[in-house]
């Protein structure tokens, strides 16, 4: 046994001990396979000929692969009487997400340090008052938001998204910047204040660059919500600049013809990549920032 | 460097005193106005016989009287309550336990947690289609089983009114004991290894230290796991939708799909405003006492 | 007059749309719908196509999913942001709960200028006005009342397409003992409606039909007939396979095609799949009407918002004209599977089910045995619609008694009224 191990609580001392880590990795190994079951039904279908999905059973591995599917999914697969796949949607998504994260993320970065780092009178009660805003159920909004857009003049518009996105992502990215400034010992921001820099001095010079993993978990967190939003998509776009989310809806919810499901696995699997990418590189990041301090209660 | 260093300072703790306040308005006037203005909206409504398009007169209680006397309005609350309890009760339970097992110096720990974590990343609207085929007993595991030669094999909970809203549970499951587990994981590194070591030397076995030492002291992260699964099963709705769209009949029906379906199919806006109310004082009671907890802990 | 209206029809008929002389001018529209796949899409297509041809700019917002329930939200958003879309895709008393709110517009120049009220069935022209002004144009006629039907299977058990409920019963027993499913079913709420108003047709008669599902008379709600009604669902619920719970209909009309089941209660899209697999219709399936001597009518259409702006209004104008003419009811209700909303348009290029369904519904125009469909929102509003549904589907779904279903159906609708 190597000398890492030995850290570990159940050590590997004798047969018992042996056993209890061999069933470790039968547990593990189990409940890998319940998570990766969607995804491996979805990536095996996709890359299997229609006639195949049609005799097999859903986990059988295909005989002939074929990535004509996917290609069809991503630049020829018909979204309503516009036939060019999901392409255009992803660029929509992009053109949506990137602002609404930076907006939402840098509005919560300096607010959780205004409200921990500059105590004022009632900044806990106003930061309370903003974190409600996280559980409120989406569907209630919709009407009432989709009025403001309106007199906004930005019904069906990108920057109205952007909007929308930024204005409920504030809760969120407010209570994991100022968890994570909490932690932040206040002698340094107090030293800083003696030596005579100010509030956006202290801000930029000393408390952003000690923060990458508070801004990790919140971009995260932001991106995939976003990313995966619907519900936003539907009620405040129109047809062209619609995000993937309700083009993959479109394109696979279809009310009539032969169900194309290799196609439409491939294009969920595209709606997918960018969050999966995201967290297959940053997840690592992403439970480093929980431990520091991200989450603490 | 002409002025001395206390004129600096008075100057700056001038503008320092308001600058905090200037730069917080703005994202508390946004909250204000986008959820307290909207759920005032909300309130109203209910008031109001509002059916295809928001109607402004005064209805008095009506839309409350009659969305108590809906039986579908019960068996939504039926499911959330089964759906809430067995969802925060598998996702606690399956995360602390994988975190704990992937505390143990697993060689291939990155990996694992990646793969743990990854279903956070995915709406059901990209796995919806997916689960429905895993689930369906003729076309899923059920004839897999089947066509494995284990001809008895049952799991057709997806097509069963009593069994139906657990396949909720195990998608939605599927779905967030990641996070769960990431939190859990966090917790459990950032407790001192001397503590450990202690309990150790103790000869308390791993049992008895996780249960008894280590566990108790990630309060926090209970509780934050807790809001986070308590509002997640509240606003469960993409998931639905995706599985069972509410059937076999309106057995799967919870108040957020109630809520969505009277509002923007039945074109019931004063009844679905009602029901969003009663979601909404449900969702204060758990979160309004979290929150007063957690202020009260951060003022010390 | 009515021969120019031939030699139209003619003209369009050969093919492309070309540019009328009734509309030249271009107009832009945006279009809110949900048909975004199959011969659904295909057909929208061709209204693009045509509409482009004609020099105007066709927007399309295609929002798929649940029957239109999702672009329904989108509506509802769109309209309270003061942005509505020109057209919607919108049908049955829908039309005059937007058209209460004053959110749509008055079309009633070009119909009348074309004379819609002499070419339309007139319980279908009823539904496309509000206070006697047309306000949507409809684009077919669906049948919902079908019985498709697999002869080979039939034939094993030495059976005929049954024309009461009781010969349906006693046939599905036969094929039952046989080992076959005698109904193919999705479960879902929409179909269990639909198979529910079938059934009311065929054991009430167009009459009851009328009172129960479209004025919501309680007495009749309350009647024998109801509980019969109930009855048959649950003799039905045993003629369907353990699987059909949340199926989509084009799934169980496959299982018709394969001769797993026998028959399917499902409105005349069913064709459409019947027929891209390459099936004759009369030797490979059967198309026949469902006991009650009646046709229960569908009908998509389209209805034009209010909106501002002379080249978008224009583009309604357009827009509606084009949907009514003879050329577009022919092309598209061939990719679709109806048939048109045009009385007058001639059935030569349609299959031997299309013909019979327009020989029916002229047959039940004359008899008034024409009633619409209350399962796909042709008869009442969508909130009656929605309790009609949770009350059928709760008691297919469950051991409910044929009474309790009765009392719960009075209760709902009292309720949503």
């Amino acid at each position: 046994m190597s000398a890492r191990q030995v850290h570990g609580i159940v050590r590997p001392k004798s047969a018992a001990a042996t056993f209890l880590r061999l069933l470790l990795f039968a547990v593990l190994g189990l409940f890998v396979l319940y998570y990766l079951m969607p995804l491996i039904v979805m990536a095996i279908t996709a890359v299997k000929p229609l006639d195949e999905i049609r005799t097999g059973t859903l986990l059988s591995l295909p005989k002939d692969v074929t990535f004509e599917p996917t290609l069809r999914a991503w630049d020829s697969a018909c979204v309503g009487v516009r036939c060019e796949g999901l392409k255009p949607y992803v660029w929509n998504s992009i053109a949506m997400v990137i602002p609404a994260v930076v907006f939402s993320t840098l509005l919560g970065a300096i607010n959780g340090y205004a409200l921990t780092k500059w105590r004022f009178r009632g900044a806990d009660v106003i930061f309370g008052l903003m974190l409600f805003g996280a559980f409120i159920p989406f569907q209630v909004v919709l009407l009432p938001m989709a009025r403001t857009l309106g007199v906004l003049g930005l019904a069906g518009t990108v920057p109205g998204l952007v909007l929308v996105h930024t204005v409920y992502g504030l809760a969120f990215t407010t209570l994991f910047f100022r968890n994570f400034f909490v932690g932040v010992a206040d002698g340094i921001v107090q030293a800083a204040k003696v030596d005579g820099a100010g509030f956006f001095g202290i801000f930029f010079r000393i408390v952003l660059p000690m923060a990458p993993p508070a801004i990790v978990v919140t971009v995260i967190w932001q991106f995939t919500q976003i990313w995966n939003d619907f519900l936003f998509g539907i009620a405040f776009t129109v047809g062209d600049s619609n995000p993937v989310t309700v083009a993959l809806n479109n394109l696979v919810a279809s009310s009539t013809g032969v169900k194309e499901y290799n196609v439409d696995m491939a294009a969920a699997i595209i709606a997918a990549i960018p969050t999966l990418i995201v967290y297959v590189f940053a997840g690592k990041y992403f439970i480093r920032g929980l431990s520091a301090g991200a989450v603490k209660g | 460097m002409a002025r001395t260093a206390t004129d600096l300072v008075t100057r700056l703790k001038r503008v320092d005193l308001w600058l905090p306040k200037v730069v917080v308005a703005p994202s508390f006037a946004l909250s204000l106005f986008f959820v307290y203005g909207f759920i005032a909206w909300t309130v109203y409504i209910s008031f109001t016989k509002s059916r295809v398009m928001p109607r402004y007169e005064f209805a008095g209680l009506i839309q409350y009287i009659r969305l108590w006397e809906t039986p579908r309005w019960y068996v939504a609350l039926e499911n959330l309550v089964i759906f809430g309890v067995l969802f925060m009760a598998f996702c606690m339970a399956i995360g602390i336990l994988l975190a704990i097992m992937l505390d143990q110096r697993i060689r291939a720990e990155g990996v694992l947690r990646t793969i743990y974590l990854y279903p956070m990343a995915l709406s059901f609207i990209v796995t919806g289609t997916a689960w429905k085929w895993i689930l369906n007993p003729t076309l899923g595991i059920e004839k897999l089983m089947h066509d494995m030669g284990w001809e008895s094999f049952q799991f057709d909970w997806l097509v069963d009114r009593e069994m139906a809203i657990y396949t909720i549970v195990i998608a939605s499951v599927w779905q967030s004991s990641g996070y769960v587990m990431a939190l859990f994981l966090a917790g459990l590194r950032s407790i001192d290894d001397e503590i450990i070591k202690a309990a150790a030397v103790d000869g308390a076995g791993p049992i008895r230290t996780y249960v008894g030492i280590i566990l108790p002291m990630l309060r926090p992260v209970f509780l934050s796991a807790f809001i986070t699964l308590m509002h997640l099963a509240i606003k469960s709705y993409d998931l639905v939708v995706a599985l069972t769209a509410g059937g076999p009949g309106i057995a799967t029906d919870v108040p957020a799909t109630f809520m969505y379906s009277y509002a923007f199919q039945r074109s019931e806006l004063g009844l679905a405003a009602a029901s969003a109310v009663m979601m909404l004082i449900t969702i204060m009671a758990v979160v309004v006492p979290y929150l007063y907890s957690e202020l009260r802990a951060g003022r010390k | 007059m009515r021969r120019f209206k031939k030699g139209m029809a003619l003209a369009f008929g050969l093919g492309l749309l070309m540019a009328s002389s009734a509309a030249q001018a271009g107009g832009t529209v945006e279009v809110l719908h949900w048909w975004t796949s199959g011969g659904e899409a295909k057909a929208v297509g061709e209204l693009k196509k045509s509409f482009e041809d004609q020099g105007g700019t066709w927007i399309d917002s295609p929002i798929a999913g649940g029957g239109g329930d999702a672009a329904m939200t989108a509506l509802r958003a769109r309209v309270v942001a003061g942005n509505p879309p020109t057209a919607v895709q919108l049908k049955g008393p829908g039309i005059q709960e937007w058209a209460v709110e004053g959110a749509v517009a008055d079309i009633d120049d070009v119909a009348m200028a074309e004379d819609w009220d002499s070419v339309l069935p007139p319980v279908l022209a009823e539904i496309m006005k509000y206070e006697g002004k047309y306000v949507a144009a409809p684009v077919n006629i669906h049948r919902v009342d079908w019985l498709w039907a697999n002869p080979e299977v039939l034939a094993k058990v030495g059976a005929d397409v049954p024309s009461t409920w009781d010969e349906f019963n006693a046939t599905a027993e036969k094929l039952k003992a046989a080992g076959i499913t005698p109904l193919a079913h999705g479960g879902q709420p929409w179909q269990d409606a639909t198979v529910f108003e079938v059934v009311a047709l065929g054991l009430g008669g167009a009459d009851f039909y009328r009172k129960a599902l479209v004025d919501l008379d309680m007495e009749a709600l309350k009647s024998d007939t109801m509980v019969k009604v109930f009855d048959q669902m649950r003799t039905l619920r045993g003629y369907v396979d353990p699987g059909f719970s949340g199926r989509d209909w084009n799934l169980a009309t496959a299982m018709v095609m394969n001769g797993e089941a026998a028959f399917q209660i499902m409105g005349d899209w069913a064709k459409g799949e019947f027929l891209a697999a390459g099936k004759v219709p009369g030797e490979d399936f059967l198309c026949a009407p469902a006991p009650g001597n009646a046709f229960i009518l569908n009908s998509d259409s389209f209805v034009m918002f209010e909106v501002s702006g002379a080249e978008r209004i224009e583009g309604q104008k357009v827009l509606a004209s084009l949907i009514m003419s003879p050329g577009f009811q022919e092309t598209f209700n061939l990719a679709k599977g109806s048939i048109p909303a045009r009385v007058d348009v001639a059935l030569d290029a349609f299959d031997d089910c299309a013909k019979k369904s327009h020989e029916d519904l002229t047959a039940a125009m004359t008899g008034d045995s024409l009633v619409p469909s209350m399962a796909h929102e042709m008869a009442v509003p969508r909130s009656v619609r929605g309790e009609f549904l949770d009350v059928v589907t709760e008691h297919f779904n469950s051991d409910m008694t044929s009474q309790e279903a009765v009392e719960r159906l009075v209760a709902a609708i009292q309720r949503a009224m």
